[in-house]
């Protein structure tokens, strides 16, 4: 056990989610007789849970800065009609309309921020406000479906990236490529640390270790590049989105100053304020942040249907909050990352599309991702005062 | 029955506890080895040691927080062998244990905490006159007046310490185990408990007292047991022929004499670096009322200088409201820094002009448990390790390094959570948050609060390298021996004004606690 621990970098909390949804991920492919990984099954997997990681990379920052957003859900459905009827109504070309759509969600978090940040109001009331107020401006906006959008808006999640590189056997060569370098993104960054750390003197872990775990994520990242080079497209456009979001976020959770100051006021409110930290400026763009979040999950959800309706992202905020619950989230704030809630997503998403799958009737799908939410999080604090030991 | 007779003439029997060599281990820790203690009836039998050495293990042993079967051993209470698997076990035999940190329901009235889990009820259904009248029974006993339906609240730190007694009092306590009571009070209360804890001998109640301030345990103390490293190193007599001294027990808990509990330093005092003038600072709820009223103090290059006080007396809101306006509402008076007035609105303003404020309570509001040491030492002055806002690890690592190796920060490396660390590595890594703003005004309120007597002595060395170093720095302290021996310039402060202003040479206790106490009528009168 310890010698795992070493592998996985000391972080046994993270690796077990990942163990659990390793689990998760075997037992549905035995249950639906090896369906499951099929390559087209896993880039719709990809392609119908995109807004989940992206509403939870956002809601991560808020949980752990120690707040909840209730609203984003409804914002979903405010934004993609915004822009639905920019593009139908008003008739904007389809990236004016996302634009738009990005900024009414931003505004919608400044309007939210607004009151957390500056007027103390808990971010449970204000977001309960929000959570009745979107949604009521939704449906005021899209009285009737909106449908029919151009080409450009719907490939946002149902398209692949162009196959320009042709086949190897019938393996798209583009989203081999793009294993590829993520696969040495990872040995770079790995090797990059280890030279920082020595350039600075400090201790260095030893190598196998290091080669362990590399060689064991660049062999999920590929399994799961190749499998996904058979599907019907290659790489799914919205895959490309939810990358770069995951990268940028997690530079930004892990080595900004503004990341910092978010975990220092999860984990400390008051040591925060008194360590200079402007605490109303954080809550304040914290919120714009998970606005414009939702006004991407928005863009997302909309093209998914290609159409627009009052009633879309319903239930959207429990999703994402539960995502970060599974991954690892404290529920008093100052714990989380953004990759142990992209799994936590993750395990979400291969329950619903496994369930699917083995047509199990959706009232009982509810019922197993209830339980599996409690279960994880059970799991999470047994290993954790196992691990903690007093 | 008169205290000698008790401990004079014990014999075996009078034993009411027998802990026999218990040995406990935590995954990787060896936390007690072969520990014996014998606690006779009736006696008031002290506990102390640095921190980490092992008593707060052995207390929770005792009252079956760690239950039988997780640790080797015996224990025998009352004669008879006995083996707790929980809190209610140990309660139900008569032991009681008052934490460090108080158990009690801040909305709750005083009688429903003291009968919390223990209702005065027929059926479920409570009985609030039974209540109400027992409760200020036991309240009598304590010596509170308030009235039983008072929130908890609206009462100080040491009327709880009192409540908690009568609570435990309600449950028939043979055996009180009290942990660190004293440590939140000041002088006047702590007396009073200590009063308190001498009335229940008399009614043939045993009293446990773990503490680490030495000269109340030579006060109330018949027998004091000093624990280090995991195992008892000696039981004192604190009557027999020859007094125990503070000297005696510390030597016994470090292992080694301390000739000097404040280490020397030559002052080399240069020009003022910062001075307050006429500050004034209202309540922040109760506006019309005067926290600090009027105050004027100055501190120059390279000088130590103490801020002396009772609780409540404005220290630290006198602190907090010069450290970027941290307490208190309609703030009026000037800051002048380096010849400038300075007007500092927040905090992040004080940080910037050179001013750190390291607070008493490090675990409320100091020091964020959840992060490492490294982040920890950064979070003030996150742009000495950054660029763009981003976050340089190497730089970050290698500072907090340099002040791990500096100050002796006992950690095996810098990524060890400050949560895990005892209370003066926590205040060490607090100080190295501090240093790293580059302030010139450090204002350490509390420093050694709650920190074993080793560690201390390291606390001093490291705030004595500081002024030698040029810093100017503000001491509050509630020990007074502490700001005697560390200060060039005192200041007393009784309710929100400056009663007094003593030099080293002429500082004594008697001094201090006279200005400290003077009211601020007669102050009135005499600046008149």
């Amino acid at each position: 056990m310890t010698s795992l621990k070493k592998i996985l970098g000391g972080n046994v909390r993270q690796y077990g989610i990942v163990g659990a949804l390793f689990v998760i991920v075997l037992l549905f492919q035995v249950l639906t007789h090896g369906k499951l990984l099929l390559p087209n099954n896993l880039a719709s997997l990809v392609q119908q849970n995109a807004y989940v990681m992206i509403l939870a990379i956002g809601m991560v920052i808020v949980i752990v800065a120690g707040h909840i957003d209730l609203s984003v859900g409804s914002l979903v459905a405010l934004v993609g009609g915004a822009s639905a009827l920019l593009m139908k109504e008003a008739g904007w070309p389809w990236y004016l309309a996302v634009i738009a759509g990005l900024m009414v969600g931003a505004l919608a978090g400044a309007w939210q921020g607004f009151w957390v940040a500056y007027v103390g109001v808990p971010a449970f009331i204000v977001t309960l406000g929000g959570w009745l107020a979107f949604r009521g401006l939704a449906i005021l906006l899209v009285s009737r479906t909106v449908a029919g959008f151009p080409g450009g808006f719907i490939s946002i999640s149902n398209g692949s990236v162009t196959n320009s590189l042709g086949y190897i056997g019938n393996r798209d060569v583009v989203t081999l490529v793009l294993g590829a370098v993520t696969i040495a993104a990872l040995v770079i960054s790995q090797l990059r640390s280890r030279r920082t750390l020595r350039k600075h003197e400090l201790q260095v872990e030893p190598l196998t270790p290091m080669i362990i775990r590399v060689v064991l994520f660049g062999g999920i990242i590929g399994a799961f590049t190749w499998i996904l080079a058979g599907s019907r497209g290659g790489t799914p456009i919205v895959l490309l989105i939810i990358g770069v979001l995951i990268v940028v976020y997690s530079f930004v959770m892990s080595r900004t100053v503004f990341g910092r100051n978010v975990y220092a006021m999860g984990g400390n409110l008051q040591a925060a304020i008194l360590s200079g930290v402007n605490t109303k400026k954080m809550n304040f763009w914290i919120f714009v942040n998970i606005g414009t979040l939702a006004g991407v999950a928005g863009i997302v959800t909309a093209s998914k249907a290609g159409a627009a309706t009052a009633n879309a992202g319903t239930m959207y905020e429990l999703d994402a909050i539960a995502a970060c619950f599974i991954g690892g989230t404290a529920v008093t704030g100052g714990i989380g990352r953004v990759s142990g809630v992209i799994v936590g997503a993750l395990i979400m998403g291969v329950l619903n599309i496994g369930l699917s799958i083995m047509r199990v009737d959706p009232a009982w799908q509810s019922v197993v991702k209830g339980v599996v939410l409690i279960f994880a999080v059970a799991f999470d604090l047994v290993n954790k005062r196992r691990a903690g030991g007093r | 029955m008169s205290d000698d007779t008790t401990s004079d003439d014990t014999t075996s029997d009078d034993v009411i506890l027998e802990m026999r060599a218990i040995t406990k281990t935590f995954p990787g820790v060896l936390a007690l080895k072969d520990v014996s203690l014998s606690v006779r009836s009736g006696e008031i039998h002290a506990i102390c040691g640095e921190n980490g050495a092992g008593k707060s293990t052995l207390m929770k042993i005792l009252s079956g927080v760690h239950p039988h079967g997780t640790y080797d051993g015996e224990i025998a209470f009352e004669g008879k062998p006995v083996q707790f698997r929980g809190i209610r076990d140990s309660e139900h035999h008569g032991i009681v244990i008052i934490h460090q940190e108080l158990a009690l329901s801040p909305y709750l009235s005083i009688a429903e905490n003291i009968f919390l889990g223990n209702e005065r009820s027929t059926h479920g259904v409570i009985n609030w006159n039974r209540t109400d009248a027992e409760a200020a029974k036991l309240l009598a006993r304590v010596g509170l007046s308030e009235r039983p339906d008072t929130k908890i609240f609206d009462i100080g730190v040491g009327k709880q310490q009192l409540v908690e007694i009568a609570k435990a009092l309600s449950k028939e306590v043979k055996l009180l185990i009290l942990d660190e009571p004293t440590a939140a009070l000041n002088d006047e209360d702590s007396a009073r408990l200590l009063d308190l804890i001498r009335s229940l001998r008399e009614r043939g109640i045993t009293c446990i007292v773990i503490s680490h301030k030495l000269n109340e345990l030579i006060k109330i103390a018949d027998r004091t047991t000093v624990v280090r490293d995991g195992e008892t190193i000696e039981t004192f007599d604190m009557h027999g022929d020859r007094k125990v001294t503070e000297e005696d027990l510390i030597r016994a808990m470090v292992g080694r004499p301390m000739d000097h509990r404040f280490p020397d330093r030559t002052p080399n005092i240069g020009e003022e670096v910062m001075r307050i003038e006429d500050w004034t600072v209202h309540h922040p709820i109760q506006q019309e009322r005067k926290v600090v009223d009027g105050a004027s103090i100055n501190v120059r290059r390279g000088e130590v200088v103490g801020l002396a006080g009772l609780m409540g007396a404005g220290r630290t809101e006198l602190a907090m409201s010069v450290f970027g306006r941290s307490y208190g509402t309609n703030i009026s008076g000037r800051v002048i820094k380096d010849g400038k007035t300075v007007t500092p609105h927040n905090v992040h303003a004080a940080i910037e002009g050179g001013i750190a404020y390291a607070t008493e309570d490090r675990k409320r509001y100091g020091l964020n448990l959840l992060a490492d040491i490294k982040r920890s030492i950064a979070s003030s002055a996150l742009g000495k390790v950054s660029r763009w806002g981003v976050v340089d690890p190497g730089v970050e690592a290698t500072v907090a390094e340099r002040y791990r190796t500096d100050l002796d920060i006992k950690a095996p490396n810098v990524d060890v959570l400050t949560g895990n660390l005892s209370g003066g590595n926590q205040q060490k890594v607090v100080l190295s948050k501090w240093i790293f703003t580059d302030a010139d005004v450090l204002i350490l309120d509390e420093p050694t609060r709650g920190i074993d007597v080793g560690a201390k002595y390291e606390i001093y060395t490291i705030i004595n390298r500081l002024a030698s170093a040029g810093k100017a720095i503000i001491m509050i302290s509630s020990e007074l021996p502490e700001l005697i021996g560390m200060c060039d310039r005192i200041y007393a402060i009784s309710q929100g004004r400056v009663t007094g202003e003593v030099p080293r040479e002429e500082a004594t206790q008697e001094r201090l606690m006279r200005y400290m106490t003077m009211e601020s009528d007669t102050q009135k009168e005499v600046t008149r």
